[in-house]
């Protein structure tokens, strides 16, 4: 419940993310002139900010034990329907925003509902979900729409200066009130623990008299919502709406959350971590860009090794107490497995 | 102990399509006692706590709870009147704090959070209440099974209830456990708690319970104090006389076999900590030892550590001298043991798959997919089977899903034979079949056994053990508690035996 300082099985993986973050943090600092400063820092706020905001939405979906890929097709819909909107039909940015979110909410809702009424697979009602929003993209158009809108332009530009040199834009304020928000959601309200008790045994879930399905359908509606979100604060970052924006970005609020310390079987992981673990994915984009003798494609490999050795920290984390005996019931764990199976 | 019962059950009913799984049960429950459900597998007692819980609706039967009729729909709804039920596994969230787990799902709210400082208050009241202290913020995970079960119940009476319910809940606590667990329930008790007890460990119930309701087919036995019925009588009641005693009587294949000399495998002290007692076995070729003993008893767990499916984390096993780990059901079919599982439905047979197909299924297992059985050594093999164990089927080519119970049996019988192995492990192998293919089984497992095969053979029918074992080993509450000769045995010396007075 608390963290308290107290480290155990539960902290150790947000713990250790942090920590490594600090790690790649410093040796930016030390590695290359101009890197240690408050604006890089923030700056990894504001251009993953959509990232962020995606990412919150996926881990409380990954908390019950479920999946959502449609993520980055929804934040590509939003674009496309904001962009088309402001530009083609001069709506304003008031109406606008309030709607595609309730849209957002509405797709999410709507592939929750498949998965709680029809017990589909997650993966499957998402996957559905993923070519249907990024089809839908180019029913509105093949090519990219600008946002010329001066409004969103301001909004867009719009800067919170802290001190003297430092600033964040607004949706970096957006993604952090949304992420304090989804904090208090996920500890503090029955939802939210709800949400921890169906990823932890379900079934137990559902004996103890909690509302499973209505939390299962909420979640998605969640994670709707919060792509959404993040589709608004893309045409913020980029002022276009476009069917190949965010593309894979799915697989990216996947590995933010894993790396973050979310266990893909559900029930275990803190909202903040998902956080930690966009600002990795952030930091190691950041190195290679002040490198600038490196490939981007190498953070898609600095990913792929974070994401496989934090994976194996859980695995050996997840069976143990405090006491090393761990180990040893890691390696009954399969034989047991096979036992049920049989 | 209060005069007039908290909890009444009458004449309840209850079938499933093909089964009467409860006829005219009864059940009465007094405030401040413990009480005891018994019945062999099958008596009707997951079905009577399904009803009473929620769980099941009964087809006719009325319940009364301080002397109103109830029905309760679901599992929510029977603790929302007071009945609070703790299943066999714990039904908990293991990613939880343990007092997240006691007041999950109906959490106090401060303003618009979760109060969380009085919760953990609470939960430390609430568990202190049953003589447990533990630092409920950590998660439920970090603790063992007992605390585990602990917790359950401490949830199951947060809700102001007049009824426990607790099913098998030390099936899975060892001694020290239980003990803890029977302290907590002796102090429920004392607060005028009504708890309803069902389990399978005669010396637990004799340790813990006031009176006992025995169930047999799904009938009401009687109702006893635990204090005036004596063990045997109590096993007497719960197993009830067999109906067809004449034919079981006698021992078919009378011709003592010559035992060889030295032990196919030699067992020593083999057990694993909460599941089985060390256990010492010798088991011969040419000879069936049976294992003998009431449900729960641990038949099952000997056999599956003896084929490597469990782990045991104690004792040896040497095979004709050697010792050998067998620390996987491959190991194990390597030393040429095969198993033939106790639920033939969804551990044995393929009901689509023709009868040659199933039988056949093993021995290509154990010859890899690259050395295909020619189809006609497969026709043949399968033919020689259905012939020499008298399987009824026009043909080899019908699909096992027709067959009768006894004839799949048969087949699965054939399907391990067909790997022509040393030993034979048979759980349960004539459940749920009739009589006279019980009998034709038994011979069947006989006849081979003769053949130098040594046969491990476990039934939850004493009459079966005892009929076709060349020597029992007598099994009570996960412990071996002797061996006898299987000609000089008969029910009431196994019994006895169990019973714990010496034969």
């Amino acid at each position: 419940m608390k963290l308290a300082g107290t480290i155990n099985t539960r902290t150790l993986p947000l713990l250790v993310t942090s920590v490594l973050f600090a790690l790649l943090f410093g040796f930016g600092s030390v590695s290359y002139d101009n890197f240690f400063s408050v604006q890089v820092f923030l700056n990894l706020l504001i251009d993953n900010a959509f990232v962020t905001v995606v990412a919150i939405g996926m881990t409380f979906v990954i908390l019950t034990g479920g999946i959502d890929l449609s993520v980055g097709s929804i934040v590509a819909l939003t674009t496309m329907v904001t962009a088309a909107l402001v530009e083609q039909h001069h709506w304003s940015i008031w109406a606008v925003v309030p709607l595609v979110l309730a849209m957002g909410a509405l797709f999410g809702l709507l592939m929750g509902s498949l998965i709680h009424y029809f017990r589909m697979q997650p993966f499957i009602v998402t996957l559905g979900g993923m070519f249907l929003a990024r089809g839908l993209c180019y029913v509105i158009s093949i090519d990219s729409i600008a946002i010329t809108d001066p409004t969103y332009a301001a909004v867009s530009e719009y800067r919170i200066a802290f001190g003297e040199e430092a600033f964040l834009s607004v949706s970096a304020i957006i993604a952090l009130l949304t992420l304090a928000l989804a904090i208090f959601l996920a500890q503090y309200t029955r939802f939210g623990r709800t949400v921890y008790a169906i990823g932890g045994n379900e079934r137990s879930a559902l004996l103890m008299g909690l509302p499973v399905g209505r939390t299962k359908m909420l979640v998605y509606t969640l994670s709707g919502f919060c792509s959404a979100l993040g589709g608004v604060l893309v045409t913020f970052y980029m002022l276009s709406g476009y069917g190949l924006h965010a593309l894979g970005l799915e697989m990216d609020a996947i590995a933010a959350a894993v790396i973050g310390g979310t266990l893909l079987t559900g029930g275990v992981g803190y909202v903040a971590g998902s956080l930690v673990g966009v600002m990795i994915l952030g930091v190691i984009q950041s190195l290679i860009a002040f490198d600038g003798s490196l490939s981007s494609w190498w953070t898609r490999i600095a990913i792929g090794v974070l994401l496989c050795s934090f994976c194996l920290m859980q695995r050996l984390l997840e069976h143990g107490g405090t006491n090393l005996g761990f180990l040893f019931s890691y390696w009954k764990k399969p034989e047991e497995q096979a036992d049920t199976a049989k | 102990m209060s005069a007039t019962p908290v909890l009444v059950m009458q004449d309840i009913c209850k079938s499933f399509p093909g089964v009467t799984a409860l006829k005219d049960a009864q059940l009465r429950l007094f405030p401040g006692e413990v009480h005891a459900v018994m019945g062999q597998n099958g008596a009707g007692k997951s079905t009577l706590i399904k009803v009473l819980t929620g769980v099941e609706t009964p087809d006719s039967g009325e319940i009364l709870l301080d002397g109103r009729p109830i029905q309760p729909k679901s599992v929510d709804e029977a603790q929302k009147i007071g009945i609070s039920t703790v299943f066999q596994e714990v039904n908990l969230c293991p990613n939880l704090s343990v007092a997240e787990n006691i007041f999950i799902g109906r959490f106090p709210i401060r303003g618009i959070a979760i109060d969380w400082k009085a919760i953990e208050r609470e939960a430390k009241a609430a568990l202190a209440a049953l003589n447990i202290h533990v630092d409920v913020t950590r998660t439920l995970s970090e603790y063992p099974v007992a605390i585990q079960q602990m917790v359950a119940i401490a949830r199951a009476l947060s809700t102001e209830a007049q009824v426990l319910v607790l099913d098998e809940p030390t099936s899975s606590l060892d001694e020290d456990e239980v003990e803890r667990l029977f302290d907590a329930l002796r102090e429920l008790k004392r607060k005028g708690i009504a708890i309803l007890f069902v389990t399978h460990f005669l010396d637990q119930t004799y340790a813990i319970s006031d009176r006992i309701t025995v169930l047999r087919n799904g009938e009401f036995i009687g109702e006893y104090a635990a204090s005036a019925i004596s063990r045997l009588e109590l096993i007497n009641t719960m197993v009830g006389r067999e109906i067809d005693e004449a034919g079981f009587a006698a021992q078919s294949a009378a011709d003592a076999a010559p035992p060889s000399e030295y032990p196919f495998v030699t067992v020593k002290g083999l057990g694993a900590a909460g599941r089985m007692h060390p256990i010492d076995l010798n088991i011969y070729r040419g000879q069936v030892l049976g294992l003998g003993g009431l449900l729960g008893s641990g038949r099952t767990e000997t056999a599956r550590m003896l084929f490597g499916i469990d782990r045991a984390d104690s004792g040896t096993i040497a095979i004709d001298g050697a010792p050998v780990r067998l620390s996987s059901p491959r190991k194990a079919v390597q030393q040429g043991i095969a198993f033939c599982p106790e639920d033939r439905k969804t551990e044995g047979i393929v009901a689509d798959l023709s009868i040659r197909e199933n039988i056949i299924l093993a021995l290509q297992a154990r010859r890899g997919i690259f050395r295909y059985l020619p189809r006609r050594v497969q026709s043949a093999m399968a033919d020689q089977f259905i012939k020499q164990l008298g399987i009824r089927t026009p043909d080899a080519e019908k699909p096992i899903g027709q067959l009768s119970g006894g004839n799949q049996q048969k087949a699965l019988l054939a399907r391990w034979l067909a790997t022509e192995p040393k030993m034979l492990i048979l759980d349960e192998p004539t459940r749920g079949i009739d009589i006279a293919a019980k009998l034709e089984i038994m011979d069947l497992v006989k006849t081979q056994c003769r053949k130098g095969l040594a046969i491990l053979f476990i039934s939850s029918e004493m009459s079966e053990v005892l009929r076709v074992s060349d020597r029992i080993a007598v099994l009570r509450d996960r412990r071996k508690v002797g061996e006898i000769e299987g000609k000089a045995a008969d029910e009431q010396s196994v019994f006895r035996m169990i019973a714990g007075a010496e034969a």
